[in-house]
């Protein structure tokens, strides 16, 4: 069965590579599904996004990604964040804390943003548990 | 002669504990070069795939956007200083600044009036010595910068960029504020554990600049593709081509502006080992000539208190001798 190469990179590094059967992401356009064979794409990952990637061996490693790209090629698929998390990694009860922090902070854009980090933090740890 | 090799011994013991002193900073330098170059390293992939996908998107967009565009009678430039928050790092900082005043003369001349933005404690207390404005410092970070603190400092440049898109006939446009027409950055490259290097690099408008000698087409070739592989494929946007571009251009400023810090963090503390290795060792050579000393002294003081004792002696028998 063919794969998708997949690379998951953070500004500070790495994070995740290996072979995947399915990427899931969701753009600012809209969800989007990528399957091996899939058309070469530049996409901009939505505010706050989650990503899941569909291990070969079945697994979701669902990924917290933040402020990111997903790049498509014919051999392998890039997502690039400022920072990203796997879901297994969040601390739950630190999200809980900085979303609560971050809405206290108002209609400041800081905090806006990241209240959306905090909740996507939550969302991408709630998809796998 | 006591008092001397009083003094001699008191030298040794201060010398000795400021040795220690310097070999220990010799030390934690050491294991942070080694720390800032592993971040070096694992900053890499990113800076590579946002040049690749930029790269891919500047091959599929038309190019207008402010960032890239060159404009005409640029007047004010801004200019980036990386130096360090604390001293002790040999001539880290003397290097920075003076290639820093290179680039300055050099805007000067053209006719642009330079915009300082300075990180690191060391070029601000430089800068504000000698009573020149600075636009922006950003201190704190210098050993371990993080991504965070790039975005803060590539934030105000940006700003200050796109402010500077209306300025017209020597006073702030439309917008009433007075931005800049270029970006520059000053800092040190790591090239190794024994040369840094001050470079001047012009961020904007840019030129996309491949991060490292990365081959694409070879890498294309070894995969078996062919020349239409890579770059040239005709990729589908989401959003546009354009909104892309808008949302890609500052990430890659940061992130160049962040790699930048990395290896002025590498610089810094590859600078400041070597600064400390000379240190101790003058040290140790420094505490060696000082007991040499002391033991001299010692000497001539047993041989004085041997000749005093031998004298008086012989003063005694000469005495008895006369009776």
């Amino acid at each position: 069965m063919a794969t998708l190469q997949v690379e998951l990179v953070a500004v500070e590094r790495t994070i995740w590579s290996g072979e995947a059967s399915m990427v899931i992401a969701r753009t600012t356009e809209g969800d989007l599904g990528v399957l091996p064979g899939h058309t070469p794409l530049l996409g901009e990952l939505a505010p706050g996004g989650v990503v899941t990637i569909r291990t070969v061996e079945g697994e979701d490693l669902v990924v917290a990604a933040h402020g990111g790209f997903l790049s498509v090629t014919p051999d392998k698929v890039s997502i690039l964040a400022e920072t990203a998390e796997i879901s297994s990694e969040i601390d739950v009860e630190r999200a809980r804390e900085a979303l609560r922090r971050a809405e206290e902070g108002g209609d400041d854009p800081e905090a806006l943003a990241a209240a959306r980090r905090a909740q996507s933090r939550l969302q991408a740890a709630g998809q796998s548990s | 002669m006591a008092g001397s090799l009083r003094a001699l011994r008191r030298r040794i013991r201060s010398t000795q504990s400021t040795k220690k002193i310097f070999s220990a900073q010799e030390l934690i330098a050491g294991a942070r070069i080694v720390r800032a170059q592993a971040r070096v390293e694992a900053s890499k992939p990113y800076a590579r795939e946002i040049t690749r996908v930029l790269s891919a998107l500047a091959s599929s967009a038309s190019l207008e956007h402010p960032l890239l565009t060159e404009r005409q009678d640029a007047r004010r430039a801004a200019v980036l200083v990386i130096t360090s928050d604390r001293g002790f790092a040999g001539s880290y900082n003397v290097n920075v600044l003076r290639r820093t005043e290179e680039l300055l003369s050099l805007l000067r001349q053209e006719g642009k009036e330079p915009v300082l933005y300075v990180v690191g404690r060391k070029g601000e207390t430089y800068y504000s010595f000698r009573d020149r404005p600075m636009a922006g410092t950003f201190t704190g970070f210098s050993e371990q910068p993080g991504y965070a603190d790039a975005q803060a400092v590539g934030g105000a440049l940006i700003d200050a960029f796109t402010a500077g898109e209306d300025d017209a006939d020597g006073g702030p446009g439309a917008d009433g504020v007075e931005g800049v027409d270029e970006l520059h950055i000053v800092y040190t490259e790591f090239r190794s554990l024994l040369a840094q290097v001050p470079v001047a690099k012009r961020m904007a408008p840019l030129e996309v600049e491949e991060v490292e000698e990365f081959d694409y087409e070879r890498e294309d070739r070894e995969a078996g593709r062919t020349g239409d592989g890579g770059a040239a494929t005709s990729y589908e946007f989401e959003p546009s081509a354009e909104a892309l571009l808008d949302a890609l251009l500052p990430k890659y400023v940061t992130t160049r502006i962040y790699a930048a810090m990395l290896e002025a963090a590498a610089s810094e503390s590859a600078s400041r080992r070597r600064a400390m290795k000379s240190a101790s060792d003058n040290a140790e050579e420094l505490a060696k000539n000082l007991s040499r000393q002391a033991n001299q002294a010692r000497q001539a003081e047993i041989t004085q208190e041997i000749s005093e004792i031998v004298g008086g002696a012989d003063a005694l028998v000469s005495a008895g001798a006369d009776d």
